[in-house]
């Protein structure tokens, strides 16, 4: 959401010039440059106020008394000056660029940071889309800010100041009446400003807006065929493309109206030159030359005004953006290192929690009092209903999150006392969501241990049953996968991401064993992959199979964030109604039948869903 | 730097600016007549409105070459000679040159800005209202994004060109022509001694523009960069922190970073010596000016007035020479921009209703194949399908990946035509019925579960937006969605986001069977609607689908076979052609293609 301008109008001002104050803070690195560009700037401003005398000179002493070599005096030295001037706008100018594109790249650099330390319940809550805008669009409107605004304002107030201080000292009668309507100038560049920048910036939203209805409408074309909303689609962009042309008529008239009356009102002081500076050019009162400068200051000094108005409306924008920027960057993590934490040598693998408690945003309490001790090398089986917990639990090993209560040991060591470089790079973890990275296969195989070898990569991608189609692509392990490259099944790409694990060689391993939307034999290679995968660790499964929790040394079946049973799957399935129960709905291979879907409503934790549902890794 | 009396306001744009409208790459497109006569007849509805502007815009260019005039006779026949009255006439004059300046341009803006966005949302709408008319196969050739830069981008550049570039250019050339016959009349000598000037000028421009243009698309290329990378780590953040790889990213994304620094600063760099460059060939105009000017005024030549009108002529001859070359660049582009435009427009939809096309009205549901065969760019997908399914029958399309199951489902709603054969629905060809009234009486859900932005209400009545929302909540309870719709804070009006993010797989496809049951059509084809949803979710689905089944025709396509034991009647299919038909129990005895996936579906399971 982007926030509405007269909400920022409305911000403090003392809170304004906070952000404004931490933005640029970030110059601080390039002081010397921001000094030399704005020593640069000062020469420059002053340059420009010297030109006009140049030719008031020529006029005056050259032309009237036909002395040719003042002329050609005054003529190179004009000459000179803007040589001068046009090196030293050069050098301000990249200096301030490097400058503002250095705050830039600094603030992006923070933000990424930032971002990666973040824990899960920050990105759980944040939107990728939201988090790119930030650090894109509202990173450009500090640069600005912090870069040429600054100057233009700056370039506005002291061109302005310096024009009336010369005029007023060559005659101050015609210097005040043409200089008479530069206030009201400045009002309606101000007022323009004000008013053009929030509206071209809903237009740009609205712009958006189409876009997605558009996108929206090409994406969705075999729902909107298929349901016959041909239509009502239409209609609903044309409602939004009238908005638009709404908006963009305001935006032309505020345009075509202001700008063209800005610069009549400036024309007033200009006439008042040729009428009464002309009666004192005749009265003998102002030279000619005087006269002729006054026109030339008038005319140079329009631009700056009008610059300094759009200024003033992006400084708003700046402050809104710059609070949405400081917004990340301020925020704690959830999950914080202790200071001086030391590092998780080599462990077993033996894992314990002690009446572990934990909830989602000090919310409802998703698991409560959860104790249980894994032996170095066994096999965890988590079973439960969408909502039990059990994604949590596993969460919780990496510290994606961390427990409200109690505390989880692995090898008798609090993982809250190890860094967490030390602990995750000791964890694996694959789960049915794969993320690859548009990078090679061989990239995103050693993504977890980057120095691993060619023999390496390819062990892991045969262990994990990958090496095979890996190397019938026709580039092979070289093969860019993602957006621009080849498109990997869903099949594939998990088995990658066991290669992935496999290769970073975890003593602990967490995973989830389900294998959705692949065909047969596929299932069957990932089954061997994940086999090859487990053996000889630690492992954690949020089970989908019976294979798994046959062969699994523990099983916990959560329900309600508590364990309700425990044991192995011959014990359970003696003991344990709940067990009996998931078991006959999940994991029983199907018997063919008419009454697929019988009893299966109205259990309690059908269709369950809270926040633990949509965090998955 | 700049003398000129009046206007100074296209004088300088800021550096940035002048980085993107000359920067811009074009493909290197001479005028096209035919194309900018086709784009032309997208302003013929607005010609009176455009006649108007080109008078406005003869007036602001004649003013414009008006007052330097005035203030040369100002100096020359009233200061100089003392004549009190006359300047008085002068000073009169000049405002009312000034007036109707900022009228004219007012005028002209408005018109030329009104015209112009009316023309492009007229050409968006055009292009949409298309778009929907175009056959699915359409969008299965075309990248969206591309399609969708046709109708946001190219038609703005198009617009860009026909209301302001178009008439400038005629303005500016005026300007140009009005500034040198009139510095030709006053002096040719100094007029010629200025033009001098002339040649650097170009050559700058040409230096910058050829430049910028690889600058400028370095830029964006690196911007880019950042932004993808940036957007991967983010979605991969909880891989990046769970194989703790936080460090390596990050030096990663400082690369591109910098990059994107580095190619900024060295492109406004150039921007910022291009600048400094015209300004200074500015000043040495007007020291040129001065200089020939001060050496004829002292003998006698010509007169000071002459002088000081030359001097605002050379700054306001520059600016349009600039904005030619601009406008240049812009028809360039919208030339580009207006072929693909056009192209797209022409493209005829490869299905269309035929002339007396029958409305359906109540419709029994029976479907029917009749010999069909369908390829698909030259590659046989389906050969010699030979089905029909009775009103009110389940019927499921198995088969590996590739045998041709959906495209049978997209051949029945008529997304693609059939290439020999017919399917007939209650007897009458497909081909015969109105493809709105064919398609009212199906329901489709498929394996992406899509659902618009808006909320879940809307995307639920999407197929009937009439519907109250108690027939919502009702479709909702029949589809299993109503409980987690209504634990939601905001229920049924919760905003869907971009993709459908905030909700699970199986969730949005519960939305999708809700959608399906509100729009109550007589068959229903479900895509592989089940394959990436948990077992849980699953048997909630399974439980819908039977709701939805009942009384209508269903064709169900599936991999999990799990789904499809229930249905009456199930086809295998094997390289477009039907190998096996019967029930589960059937198949599974008769030991063929069916009992080979089956088993190896199972064999996990059955592993007991």
């Amino acid at each position: 959401m982007r926030a509405d301008p007269e909400q920022t109008s409305r911000r403090s001002n003392t809170r304004s010039f906070g952000i404004y104050a931490r933005c640029f803070a970030f110059l601080r690195p390039y002081w010397r440059l921001v000094v030399l560009s704005y020593t640069f700037f000062f020469f420059i401003s002053g340059l420009t106020l010297l030109i006009p005398q140049f030719i008031r000179w020529v006029v005056d002493h050259g032309m009237e008394t036909g002395d040719m070599r003042i002329i050609t005096y005054a003529v190179l030295a004009l000459i000179g000056v803007g040589l001068v001037k046009g090196v030293l706008t050069f050098v301000e100018g990249r200096s301030l660029e490097m400058v503002s594109q250095g705050v830039a790249y600094s603030i992006r650099k923070a933000i990424h940071a930032k971002l990666a330390a973040l824990s899960f319940s920050y990105h759980d809550k944040t939107e990728t889309g939201e988090l790119l805008s930030r650090t894109i669009q509202d990173v450009e409107r500090i640069r600005f800010l912090t870069g040429r605004a600054l100057q233009r304002m700056l370039e506005g107030i002291v061109l302005a100041s310096g024009t009336a201080v010369i005029l007023f000292s060559m005659n101050p009668q015609l210097a005040l009446l043409a200089l008479i309507s530069t206030p009201f100038v400045v009002a309606i560049a101000f007022s323009f400003g004000r008013r053009f920048r929030p509206l071209s910036l809903r237009i740009q939203q609205q712009l958006a807006v189409l876009t997605t209805r558009i996108e929206q409408n090409l994406r969705g074309a075999r729902v909107i065929k298929a349901f016959a909303q041909e239509e009502e689609e239409i209609r609903k962009f044309d409602l939004e493309n009238s908005r638009w042309f709404l908006l963009s008529r305001r935006a032309a008239r505020l345009r075509a109206f202001n700008i063209p009356v800005m610069q009549m009102i400036a024309s007033i002081g200009m006439i008042f030159v040729i009428w009464f500076g002309g009666r004192l050019v005749i009265r003998k009162q102002l030279t000619l030359g005087e006269m002729v400068a006054f026109t030339a200051y008038l005319s140079q000094l329009t631009l700056p005004i009008r610059r300094l108005g759009m200024v003033i409306a992006v400084l708003a924008q700046a402050a809104s953006a710059g609070e949405r920027v400081m917004e990340i960057l301020d925020e704690r993590s959830q999950v914080l290192e202790r200071p001086g934490a030391a590092e998780l040598k080599g462990i077993r693998g033996q894992v314990s929690f002690e009446r572990v408690s934990f909830s989602y945003f000090h919310q409802l309490p998703v698991l409560s009092g959860i104790s249980f001790d894994v032996e170095a090398g066994q096999l965890v089986a988590v079973l439960g209903t969408t909502g039990s917990g059990k994604s949590s639990i596993i969460n919780l090993i990496p510290r994606f999150y961390d427990p409200t209560e109690g505390r989880i040991l692995i090898d008798g060591v609090d993982i809250r006392e190890v860094t967490l470089n030390s602990l995750r790079s000791q964890i694996g973890i694959v789960l049915q969501d794969t993320t690859l990275f548009a990078d090679t296969i061989k990239k995103n195989i050693s993504f977890g241990a980057p120095e691993a070898g060619e023999e390496q990569i390819i062990g892991a991608a045969e262990a994990a049953q990958a090496h095979e189609f890996i190397s019938q692509l026709p580039d092979g392990y070289d093969t860019f996968v993602g957006e621009q490259g080849r498109t990997l099944s869903g099949g594939q790409k998990q088995r990658i991401a066991i290669a992935r694990a496999i290769l970073s060689d975890p003593r602990i391993l967490i995973l989830d064993d389900a294998t959705a939307s692949v065909d047969t034999e596929t299932e069957r290679l990932i089954q061997i992959a994940l086999e090859n995968l487990m053996f000889g660790r630690t492992s954690f499964v949020i089970a989908q199979r019976l294979s798994t929790v046959r062969k699994a040394d523990l099983i916990l079946v959560l329900h309600d964030g508590k364990i309700a049973a425990r044991g192995t799957h011959s014990e359970l399935i003696r003991s344990s109604g709940i067990y009996t129960d998931i078991y006959n709905r999940q994991l029983k291979p199907p018997v063919p039948s008419k009454t697929m879907a019988a009893g299966r409503a109205g259990s309690g934790a059908t269709g369950n869903n809270e926040a633990t549902d949509e965090v998955e890794i | 730097m700049s003398f000129t009396i009046g206007t100074g306001d296209t004088q300088f744009h800021g550096p940035g600016q002048i980085m993107r409208t000359m920067g811009q790459e074009q493909e290197r497109k001479a005028l096209n007549l035919s194309t900018l006569l086709r784009l032309l007849v997208f302003l013929k509805p607005h010609w009176q409105r455009m006649l108007l502007a080109f008078f406005l815009m003869l007036i602001s260019s004649g003013v414009t070459l008006l007052t330097p005039y005035l203030i040369k006779i100002a100096i020359d026949r009233y200061i100089t000679q003392g004549d009190l009255a006359g300047l008085g006439h002068i000073a009169v004059l000049t405002a009312l040159a000034f007036l109707a300046l900022g009228l004219s341009t007012a005028g002209q803006q408005y018109i030329l800005s009104w015209v112009g966005h009316r023309v492009l949302s007229t050409l968006r709408a055009d292009l949409v209202r298309h778009l929907q008319r175009m056959h699915l196969g359409y969008h299965d050739d075309h990248i969206i994004g591309i399609t969708l830069s046709r109708v946001i981008n190219d038609v703005e550049v198009i617009n860009q060109f026909l209301s302001d570039g178009l008439i400038n250019l005629i303005g500016d050339s005026l300007i140009v022509i009005g500034i040198v016959t009139v510095m030709i009349l006053m002096n040719p000598t100094l007029a010629l001694v200025t033009f001098s000037i002339l040649p650097l000028m170009i050559l700058a421009t040409t230096l910058f523009s050829r430049r910028a243009k690889m600058a400028y698309s370095t830029t964006r290329t690196r911007v880019a960069a950042v932004v993808g990378d940036l957007a991967e780590n983010l979605a991969g953040m909880r891989v990046i922190q769970a194989f703790a790889q936080e460090e390596t990213t990050q030096k990663k994304f400082d690369q591109v970073n910098r990059d994107n620094r580095d190619a900024h600063v060295q492109a406004m760099s150039l921007a910022f010596m291009f600048l400094p460059a015209v300004e200074f060939l500015g000043i040495l105009a007007m020291a040129i000016v001065l200089w020939f000017g001060g050496y004829y005024v002292t003998r006698g030549a010509i007169s000071i007035g002459t002088v000081v009108a030359f001097l605002s002529y050379v700054t306001r001859f520059f600016t349009p020479i600039r904005e030619i070359s601009q406008i240049y660049t812009t028809m360039q582009a919208s030339m580009a921009g207006g072929e693909k435009v056009i192209e797209l427009l022409e493209s005829e939809p490869a299905i269309h209703d035929v002339p007396d096309a029958v409305k359906l009205s109540e419709i029994r549901g029976q479907v029917e194949f009749r010999r069909v065969t369908f390829s698909y760019n030259e590659l046989p997908v389906l050969e010699d399908i030979n089905l029909t399914i009775e009103p009110g029958r389940t019927i499921a399309l198995v088969g590996q990946t590739g045998a041709g199951k959906t495209t049978m489902a997209n051949l029945v709603a008529r997304f693609y035509e059939v290439g020999n054969g017919a399917i007939l629905i209650d007897g009458i060809d497909i081909r015969t019925i109105a493809q709105k009234s064919l398609r009212s009486q199906m329901g489709l859900v498929s394996q992406d579960p899509f659902l618009f932005t808006g909320t879940i209400a809307d995307n639920i009545r999407f197929g009937a937006p009439e519907a109250p929302i108690e027939a919502v909540i009702r479709a909702a309870e029949g589809a299993n969605a109503h409980g987690f719709i209504s634990r939601l804070p905001a229920g049924y009006d919760t905003q869907i986001q971009e993709g459908g993010v905030n909700l699970s797989n199986g969730q949005r496809q519960l939305i999708c069977i809700a959608r399906a049951i509100l729009a109550d059509p007589r068959i229903i084809i479900l895509d592989e609607a089940t394959a990436s949803v948990d077992t849980l979710t699953e048997s909630l689905i399974q439980e819908a689908l039977e709701r939805l089944f009942s009384g209508r025709t269903a064709i169900v396509i599936a991999h999990r076979l799990t789904t499809v034991q229930n249905a009456d009647l199930i086809y295998v299919l094997d390289k477009g052609r039907i190998v096996e038909v019967g029930n589960h129990q059937q198949l599974l005895s008769h030991g063929g293609i069916y009992r080979e996936l089956y088993e190896k579906q199972f064999i996990d399971k059955e592993a007991l």
